[in-house]
């Protein structure tokens, strides 16, 4: 049985782990390298790497760190950040990403996702979707959460999926950091509209809020960071907790 | 030495890192020559059916169907292990190998697709590949076409309906999920190739 993904996020900013409270706020959670490999044993599905300032003179930092993290790497892993056109995506892929992760820069121009996907695939392809609760909808935002867009979160996963995605990364920035649980209406809303797999984030907390998010926004994975770096909840323990509950996961692994 | 086919259907960085780190002698190639003088062959590969066309334009087809025939151990994988099949409905005008009957097609509209994440292996015994993989091991997969379960399906997998994970006959193995990102059930699949003589 397909079983659902738990997937570690490490948000890192010039070469080191740091996480912080809707996008703000940032304190140091450690080497990315070790960060990885000890979810990996942990019972990680995936890794995401997200280079969350992704300015021009930090990107040899992150390519060096995205190849060192993938050297010993044996699950699929995505990175995230900074990624604006084709050349971009070339060498991630080349540091060793399996999978790489857009947002701003395909909200800026959506045929990027299939220029991408023609090169590497679909399943290379995940184009993330920051998006927060706005007079009754959900609005996309782009740079990092700072700009609004006016743009519908269900129609940009709708369109992105036409134009080659092969997953969308679904965070909710009111959500993000609070440990307060997912936002299990936005995270349905779109999984129900796309035929692709939905990666819900933001507002991971305890075992239960992952339970929620499967049973009742029926995401496909779903992302956490906060909770794993700081030890409030082990992936491991994570895991028989959703196995117990009947929750199809890779467990044990 | 391991010839990895590059007929440019995506990245093989991680199926060349997943050799390296297993010891083996490996080489990404677009050469036919290198090919029909390497001791086994991996095919990789994701992404559209068509994508197989590159094998054709490349002139590697021959050089591969020859070192399967001449025995060499080969190992292909997800879109390589499709293309050991008569054909896929993903691009139905490409023939694909031959070496395994049946055709791949997209899965049943009950399911979500593509078909991605870790699923469970139903191993049949025998197998030389997935020699010490326990019975319900867990596998990445990403795919939106199929294969059908056949004689040489040495495990299955169910998505829908069940389908072929793995199939294997003399020197051919094949295999619908990624091992180089499957974690340890991946890296003992792939050092058991590395194994077979």
């Amino acid at each position: 049985m397909l079983t659902k993904r738990i997937i570690a996020c490490l948000d890192v900013d010039d070469g080191r782990v740091v996480k912080g409270v809707q996008f703000v706020n940032l304190r140091d959670a450690g080497d990315p390298v070790k960060c990885a490999a000890a979810h990996a044993r942990d019972g990680a599905d995936e890794i995401v790497l997200l280079d969350i300032t992704a300015t021009s003179d930090k990107r040899q930092t992150m390519l060096d760190v995205v190849s060192r993290t993938a050297r010993g790497l044996f699950i699929p892993f995505t990175v995230g950040g900074g990624i604006r056109e084709l050349s971009d995506a070339e060498a991630v892929f080349e540091a060793g990403a399996d999978k790489i992760a857009i947002n701003s820069a395909a909200v800026k121009d959506p045929t990027l996702i299939g220029k991408i996907a023609a090169r590497f695939g679909s399943q290379a392809v995940v184009v993330a979707i920051d998006a927060r609760r706005v007079n009754g909808g959900f609005e996309v935002f782009v740079a990092g959460g700072r700009i609004p867009t006016g743009r519908d979160a269900l129609l940009w996963a709708r369109e992105a999926a036409a134009c080659g995605a092969g997953e969308i990364l679904l965070t909710s920035m009111d959500r993000d950091g609070t440990q307060s649980g997912f936002d299990c209406e936005l995270v349905q809303t779109v999984a129900d509209a796309v035929s692709i797999p939905v990666i819900a984030s933001g507002g991971a907390g305890s075992a239960r809020d992952f339970i929620d998010v499967f049973r009742s926004g029926r995401a496909d994975a779903a992302l956490a960071a906060s909770i794993f770096h700081f030890g409030i909840e082990n992936i491991a323990q994570l895991k028989r907790e959703l196995h117990a509950a009947n929750v199809p996961v890779r467990w044990p692994c | 030495m391991i010839a990895i086919v590059d007929y440019g259907a995506g990245n093989l960085n991680s199926v060349k890192k997943a050799f390296d780190y297993l010891g083996a002698e490996v080489v990404v190639t677009t050469q036919p020559e290198i090919v029909t003088t390497a001791d086994k062959i991996v095919l990789p590969g994701v992404g559209h059916f068509s994508a197989l066309i590159g094998l054709d334009n490349a002139g590697l087809r021959d050089a591969l169907l020859r070192g399967a025939s001449a025995g060499k151990p080969f190992l292909g994988i997800c879109l390589g292990m499709q293309w050991l099949f008569e054909g896929s409905d993903e691009a139905p005008q490409f023939a694909g190998a031959g070496i395994f009957a049946g055709r791949c097609r997209p899965f049943p509209s009950s399911v979500k697709s593509p078909h991605v994440g870790w699923n469970s292996l139903a191993v049949r015994e025998g197998s030389r590949l997935l020699r010490n993989v326990a019975p319900d091991s867990f596998v990445y997969y990403t795919h939106s076409f199929q294969a059908p379960v056949v004689a040489a399906t040495t495990a299955a997998t169910e998505y829908g309906a069940q389908f072929s994970a793995a199939v294997e006959q003399e020197n051919v193995f094949g295999v619908q999920f990624h091992p180089e990102k499957s974690w340890t059930v991946g890296l003992l699949i792939l050092k058991n190739f590395c194994e077979v003589r």
